[in-house]
């Protein structure tokens, strides 16, 4: 019998199948049925600080919008006796998903304020959460805002939530960044237990009859999987975190190339979106068949055999990587470019 | 007796508690004043608040106050322990069942905000001619003079019903103690407990109706016996008096409060006394007070126990002494031979004249004063009693007013002032957007928890829904405070708005030495320079300390937007030194935390961070030794206008309409139309500007516009020679209108900015897309120039109507609007319907308006924006009550239709003499467009040229009626409240009555006018008022039960969804010749929406089926089509998607996400099911009935 288990972020998971962040963990209901597809951990969608005080917001605009300006109107709503605001659902939901699986459950954040960040990892530790994700999330437009900079708000973020919570925490990352190497070094000196290679922003686009720019959600599709891949080669071994490989993730086969190259465990979402939550079982009786296939006995046997540290050409995910890219180019295309 | 725990609350709210505490069944309707007594139940109920016995009270909204009252009828019967809550012409629904109540001798309170009734016009606002009218019905009336004895008085009737088993008013006066928020006693669930014998109350249970033990009530009764029956009751109403007493004294014994039935205060050998009922009491008891000081032998008999009146007990309070009585009145009863307290009191005096209480009878004169909550000030009372030291006192008097008509009213000194030095008193202006008000209340809390001192506040609002001035009254001092009338002198005056300073004079009441907050973005160093030359004059006269701070600009760095409430609020208290600053500024935050912790933290954050941030900003302005400025007041309306609106509207305007004459009002209520145009309120900080290379010229923007300020015309090239520089023109593009120049004209003054225009424009600027063809920008730069061009406009021809393609909403929007400048709510959702039809039919429309939003923004003074055209037609339009909306105006259409008839009987008599031709054309005119109608106008003025020259009764007969004779339309116009609920009977009499007149329902889904209640046509899962915990029911569907009769068009219609479908449901229901319904939905401030963007709120109800388009024409039926057509496409958008857009359904999200789930997911079905049914009605095949299939 292979073993599928795996360790991340000092977790030990039945497999390293982990269903990432996105609206299916909104239902309890759900959280169940992906344990029961076998999934290893779930992480759940993400809790906005920027989102909860735009609610507050518009809550108060709402209920006071209007009052005290005319004499038979004083007011337009009644006054509940409380509101659920702030991160008290959120919260709720971590309790329910601990009572609802026994898999773990990690918590996913993303702070717009340094009380918001610490605040809520606290909260969501004491609700139960077995790790947390930091989910940064945003496109620095400052035009005075220099890259250190950028990476120096992520480090500070990263150590002020270590120095708040005991339990583990991972931080899911964009590909933006100039040495992401160095910075996977400095985030595992600030407290990081894990890396989430890489988050995908929704990229805006325009609609052409209304002619607006809006926002347009993309599922991954398979192709984005090479940036992480690339990515997870080069950290594993190299960064004392766990690696978490996300983007892309769509299949057996792609779990396992992700595994060979360092990830102790993959992400994902957008192919159960597509496929149903179902759809778990398959990939993971697609793994184990192929280890099975393969003679591997473990999974962890497996995690990094490929990364560039043992993969015994670490050139190959540097640049002659890329040349030998090009040399795929069909022919009437290759003519176009200047090699 | 244990120490009271002291609160401030408002008479409504310390009434409701205890109503709440006492009773099994709560019925609620919404009516002004008396609203927030049922939403505190409804509220209180669906947090599960308990009642003394421990259970949750079950609160039900009924349909109009006459159901409130049916639905106690029958709880009381059935042995509950039931109350209501109402004022104003809800008190008159309820009188039937009143009599049959205190006929079967039912225990049970309810508790009334006085307030006026309607008489030549509405009010909302206090006095006693509602309670008045219930004399006759035989409740127990007791009477409270302030915001404690309300609270006091309720428990203490309660108590009393059910000893006496006479039902009881409980009355206090609608907004100066229903809305006063004042520091009181709290009365603790021990001693609520303690007053209430259960013994008596399972007796009323022992008396309910039961199948177990049988019994028959509200028999018929004979000429035999009725009248002796009706003498049974005679002894509980004698015990009553005794009984009430005995109950205030036990209430004494555990509070230390004691209350009598007539209480008198004042010189023991008093000669002058007043006798008064209500909060007037209080400021005669400070009167008196006063006086007594002043050695005046004078005193005030309050009047509690109105009904039953026990004359001996009310003569005995009086001291013997007293030779000179004024007995006063909060009510007219024209035609009486006195006002109703005034003749009790003289039959009183007559009856008891032997008993020897008086050696000789006392002199007694009546008087009116404070109607609709007309200030009743200690100047006042002073004249009363001076009047009272005349050798001939003037009797049946008035005060408060000046009545240069029957000469009735007194003379008064407006500086007389009983204020005590020890009242710190302050005066805060702010605009109702600012939070002033809210801010003012946490204050008075503040104080009154805070500090031993009493505290009072009152709150002046604005007659306008939007961009309303508030004016908030604030007292403290160590004793309780008596003052029930405004601040005629004012320590500290605080002016949150600096436009406030051009218009009014608010340093008047500053008295010397005070202070003067002003919030301003201009610098402490250059503020002075910026003043109007009679403030400046004011600061210098009064030598006023001058404070002045930049809120906006700590409000907008704390997050909070134009919420300067707290900044305010953080400068009253460091400059007055009511508390010590750090104490005060602790009790802010702590009050900020309380009030919006449940909010949110954000908020919270907010808040404390703009308390950090205000002393820093705030300075004292060192006042130059001279006045500096030339600057004058704006006046409140311009010179050139008419005589009447210059001298009375705008007198109203400048907030001096208490001085206006009884001369100068119109004495029928009827006022010209036509005058918002005159009044330039500048509320807009931003305003729309016509870009004209990018307009497509669709005409969206001046259809959607609520206040009718953005204009189109299409006009001679030629007249542009004398337009001013910046008037914009572009040749139209309209095929039709070729060789015209075209403009869009927005009125500057007049938009309220709500920026629903620019939403709407469809057109994009190429080569900035972020722009359209209209777009936002500062008013203040574009004013001066945008006021010359909007006058130039306004001097434009208008196009032909006959000219006009109606159909098509880019010519027709050309028509001048004949509504327009309304006080209705900025970015209003019913008003551009109400404009469209003022555009299309107005000036051959005869209007009925339901008491509601619409005849509030329609018809409220000082100025009403229902116009006419330059021939001087226009909507003539008339508000008679809520409830009977539909009759008022099927009797107008009635009333029309038999002057019509007349008037072609008369011209039939007179044919002979007026030529057959004409005749003919007259009677055979055809009158279905424009172009008809002009030619019978055109043949209506050649009749009556012919008539002048006829002699006889017929032709001067017919020279009355003549107009008639051309098409007249009656629209029925009101809210759902109207058409759903109390009015729904009618409706559908009217519906059913074939007559050819046109209902417009401005659907909001609540009482929208009155703050939100639900109504039946509120949807499924949707917050409101009366439903705290969430619609739980479906909307009805008023458009299918219409649809039932056949004979009626019904159209449903949105406009931010389809405006094409929005125009041609109008004209297809005038062209209908019998009763029309259109169901229009309007987005409302009551929905939580962003109001910049209604329209696409309602787009988003459309798309996801919550509200179907729809037209069904019975016409197409007698073609032998199917009259319904369906107009919405089949729901695309997730219910749950459109209920994200609004607050009212996001709110349960947020207080209670699992019920808003289990209704969202209800909602969807009713949205399936309902489309399915629709879809089906729409698609069947119709054929008109053949003989064959008769059978």
């Amino acid at each position: 019998m292979v073993d599928l288990s795996t360790v991340y972020l000092g977790l030990t998971l039945k497999n390293p199948l982990v269903v990432s962040a996105s609206p299916l963990s909104e239902d309890i209901s759900s959280l169940r049925r992906m344990e029961d597809a076998g999934a290893g951990a779930i992480v759940l969608y993400s809790l906005f600080e920027e989102q909860l005080r735009r609610e507050q917001i518009d809550l108060h605009h709402h209920t006071t919008y209007g009052t005290n300006s005319f004499a038979e109107a004083l007011t337009y709503f009644p006054e509940p006796e409380e509101y659920k605001v702030g991160p008290d659902g959120y919260l709720e939901h971590i309790r329910k998903a601990k009572a609802a699986v026994d898999i773990p459950v990690i918590a996913s954040i993303n702070g717009s304020t340094p009380g918001g960040w610490t605040n809520f990892a606290l909260a969501m530790q004491a609700a139960g959460a077995d790790a947390l994700e930091l989910n940064v999330y945003n496109i620095p437009t400052d035009l005075d805002m220099s890259g250190e900079m950028v990476e120096q708000n992520l480090i500070e973020i990263v150590r002020a939530v270590r120095n708040t919570v005991s339990i583990p925490i991972a931080v899911k990352l964009s590909p933006f960044y100039s040495n992401m190497a160095n910075l996977a070094k400095k985030l595992a000196g600030a407290g990081a237990n894990g890396l989430v290679l890489f988050n995908r922003f929704y990229q805006p686009d325009i609609d052409l009859e209304a002619l607006e720019v809006r926002p347009h959600v993309l599922l991954s599709t398979p192709a984005a999987m090479r940036l992480p891949l690339r990515w997870i080669a080069i950290l594993h071994g190299r960064v004392p975190v766990d690696l978490a490989g996300t983007s892309g993730i769509h299949k057996a086969e792609d779990v396992i190339k992700m595994l060979m190259v360092g990830a102790n465990v993959t992400m994902m979402a957008a192919t159960l979106m597509r496929n149903g939550i179902d759809y778990l079982r398959t990939v993971e009786a697609e793994v184990r068949f192929w280890l099975q296939d393969h003679e591997y006995d473990s999974v962890r046997q497996m995690i990094g055999s490929l990364s560039q540290k043992n993969s015994g050409n670490p050139a190959a995910f540097e640049r002659a990587n890329y040349i030998r890219s090009i040399s795929t180019i069909p022919d009437e295309y290759a003519r176009s470019y200047r090699l | 007796m244990k120490a009271p725990e002291f609160v401030t609350l408002d008479g409504n709210e310390a009434v409701a508690r205890i109503a709440y505490k006492l009773n099994e069944v709560i019925a609620i309707y919404p009516i002004t004043p008396s609203s927030p007594m049922g939403e505190w139940a409804d509220a209180w109920a669906s947090a599960g608040e308990r009642n003394l016995w421990d259970t949750v009270p079950a609160v039900v909204e009924m349909q109009s106050e006459g159901g409130a009252a049916g639905a106690v009828h029958g709880a009381l019967q059935t042995g509950s322990l039931t109350t209501t809550f109402t004022a104003s012409q809800g008190l008159l629904l309820m009188i039937p069942n009143m009599f049959k109540i205190a006929g079967e001798l039912t225990p049970t309170v309810f508790h009334i905000a006085a307030r006026s009734l309607a008489a030549q016009g509405l009010s909302i606002f206090g006095d006693h001619s509602d309670v008045m009218l219930a004399r006759g019905t035989g409740w127990a009336m007791l009477s409270s003079n302030s915001v404690q004895e309300a609270q006091d008085l309720a428990l203490i009737a309660h108590a009393a019903t059910l000893k006496t088993r006479l039902p009881f008013l409980h009355f206090f006066d609608g907004f100066r103690t229903s809305h006063e928020v004042a520091k009181i006693a709290l009365l603790d669930d021990e001693t609520i407990r303690a007053m209430i014998d259960d013994e008596l109350i399972f007796a009323h249970r022992q008396r309910a109706l039961s199948p177990d033990a049988p019994t028959i009530r509200g028999t018929a009764q004979n000429p035999d016996v009725y009248f002796q029956a009706r003498e049974t009751v005679n002894p509980f109403y004698a015990d009553c008096p005794a009984i009430v007493q005995a109950a205030m004294d036990q209430f004494a014994a555990l509070t230390g409060r004691q209350y009598h039935l007539y209480e008198y205060h004042g010189a023991a050998d008093a000669e002058r006394v007043i006798i008064i009922m209500g909060s007037g009491a209080e400021a005669t008891h400070e009167v008196v007070d006063y006086l007594l000081a002043q050695g005046d032998k004078v005193g005030v008999l309050k009047v509690r126990l109105y009904r039953p009146l026990d004359a001996a007990r009310l003569l005995q309070a009086l001291p013997a002494s007293t030779r000179r009585i004024a007995v006063l009145d909060r009510t007219k009863e024209p035609g009486a031979s006195g006002e109703p307290l005034y003749t009790d009191v003289l039959s009183a005096l007559y009856e008891h004249m032997t008993a020897g209480h008086f050696a000789t009878l006392p002199v007694v004169v009546g008087g009116r004063y404070g109607l609709s909550s007309k200030e009743f000030t200690a100047a006042m009372v002073k004249a009363i009693f001076d009047n009272l030291a005349q050798p001939q006192p003037k009797n049946h008097f008035t005060v408060g007013i000046t009545d240069d008509v029957s000469q009735t009213s007194l003379d008064y000194d407006p500086d007389f002032s009983t204020e005590s030095p020890q009242v710190v008193r302050a005066l805060f202006y702010g605009l109702g957007s600012d939070g002033t008000v809210g801010a003012n209340k946490n204050s008075i809390k503040i104080i009154g928890e805070n500090t031993p001192n009493y505290a009072q506040g009152y709150f002046v609002y604005d007659s306008k829904k939007s961009g309303s001035m508030t004016i908030s009254h604030l007292r403290f001092g160590p004793q309780p405070i008596r003052s029930t009338y405004l601040l005629t002198q004012a320590d500290f005056v605080a002016c949150h708005q600096p436009i406030f300073l051009e218009k009014y004079d608010m340093l008047e009441k500053a008295r010397p030495g005070a202070v003067f907050l002003l919030n301003s973005a201009i610098s402490p160093e250059n503020v002075w320079d910026t003043l109007p030359q009679s403030v400046q004059e004011r600061l210098l006269a009064k030598k006023l300390r001058f404070y002045t701070i930049d809120a906006y600009k700590v409000a907008r760095e704390a997050g909070m937007g134009p919420h300067i409430n707290t900044v305010m609020q953080v400068c009253f208290f460091a400059i007055s030194g009511v508390l010590p600053r750090d104490e005060a500024i602790a009790a802010i935050k702590d009050t900020i935390i309380k009030t919006y912790g449940k909010k949110g933290e954000v908020i919270v954050r907010m808040n404390l961070d703009a308390v950090d941030s205000t002393l820093a900003h705030l300075y004292e302005v060192s006042l130059p030794a001279a006045v500096s400025s030339a600057l004058p007041m704006s006046p409140a309306v311009a010179v050139t206008a008419p005589v009447f609106v210059r001298d009375v509207l705008g007198v109203m305007l400048a907030q001096k309409g208490d001085i206006i004459p009884v001369s100068a009002l119109p004495k029928d209520g009827v006022y010209p139309s036509g005058t918002a145009q005159y009044e330039k309120r500048n509320l807009a900080q931003e305003i729309p500007v016509w870009d004209p290379d990018v307009c497509i010229q669709c005409g969206k923007c001046a259809m959607v516009c609520p206040h009718a300020v953005i204009r189109i015309k299409a006009y001679d090239q030629g007249l542009l020679a004398d337009a001013p520089a910046s008037f914009k023109s572009t040749p139209a593009r309209d095929k039709e209108w070729g060789g015209l120049a075209y403009t869009i004209q927005v009125a500057p003054e007049d938009c309220t900015g709500c920026a629903i225009c620019v939403d709407v424009c469809p057109a994009r600027n190429k080569s900035a897309l972020g722009l359209k063809a209209i777009n936002m920008a500062d008013q203040p730069p574009l004013r001066a120039a945008e006021r010359d061009n909007w006058d130039f406009f306004l001097n434009l021809p208008d196009i032909d109507r006959r000219n006009i393609k109606v159909n098509s909403i880019r010519q027709q929007q050309v028509q001048r609007p004949l509504f327009e400048f309304s006080g209705a709510c900025s970015g209003c959702g019913e008003t551009p319907y109400v404009k469209l039809v003022s555009q299309l039919f107005g000036d051959r429309a005869v209007i009925a308006n339901a008491t509601g939003c619409s005849s509030i923004y329609g018809g409220n003074l000082p100025t009403t924006p229902w116009s006419h055209n330059d021939s001087g037609r226009g909507p003539a339009w008339a508000n008679s009550l809520f409830e009977d909306n539909a009759e008022f105006g099927l009797g107008m259409r009635v009333s029309l239709d038999k002057k019509i008839d007349y008037a072609v009987e008369l011209v039939k008599t007179l044919s002979a003499d007026l030529g057959g031709e004409l005749v003919e054309a007259l009677l055979k005119a055809d009158q279905h467009d424009e172009a008809g109608i002009y030619d019978q106008r055109e043949r209506v003025a050649l009749l009556k040229d012919k008539l002048r020259s006829l002699t006889g009764a017929a032709a001067r007969q017919l020279e009355t009626v003549a107009d008639l004779l051309v098409k007249k339309n009656v629209w029925i116009i009101g809210g759902d409240g109207w058409a759903y609920d109390i009015g729904y009977g009618g409706l559908d009499h009217v519906l059913a009555s074939g007559r050819n007149l046109n209902i417009l329902v401005l659907d909001t889904e609540v009482y929208s006018n009155t703050g939100g209640q639900a109504s039946k046509a509120t949807p499924r899962g949707a917050v409101a008022k009366f439903a705290a915990g969430g619609k739980p029911t479906a909307k009805k569907d008023l458009g299918m039960m219409a649809m039932t009769y056949g004979t009626v068009y019904v159209a449903s219609v949105a406009m931010g969804a389809k405006d094409e479908q929005t125009l041609r449901a109008l004209l297809e229901a005038e062209a209908y010749p019998g009763p029309s319904l259109i169901i229009a939905y309007s987005h409302c401030i009551a929905h939580g929406i962003d109001m910049t963007k209604g329209l696409q709120s309602q787009k988003a109800l459309v798309d996801s089926g919550e509200w179907l388009l729809y037209r069904y024409n019975p016409l197409l039926a007698a073609e032998g089509k199917n009259p319904l057509q369906l107009d919405s496409k089949p729901p695309k958008l997730p219910v749950t998607r459109f209920m994200e857009l609004e607050n009212r359904f996001k709110m349960l999200q947020r207080s209670n996400p699992d019920v808003a789930r289990q209704l969202a997911e209800a909602a969807q079905n009713d949205i399936h099911q309902r489309y399915a049914q629709y879809e089906y009605l729409a698609a069947r095949s119709f054929a008109p009935a053949t003989d064959d299939s008769k059978h």
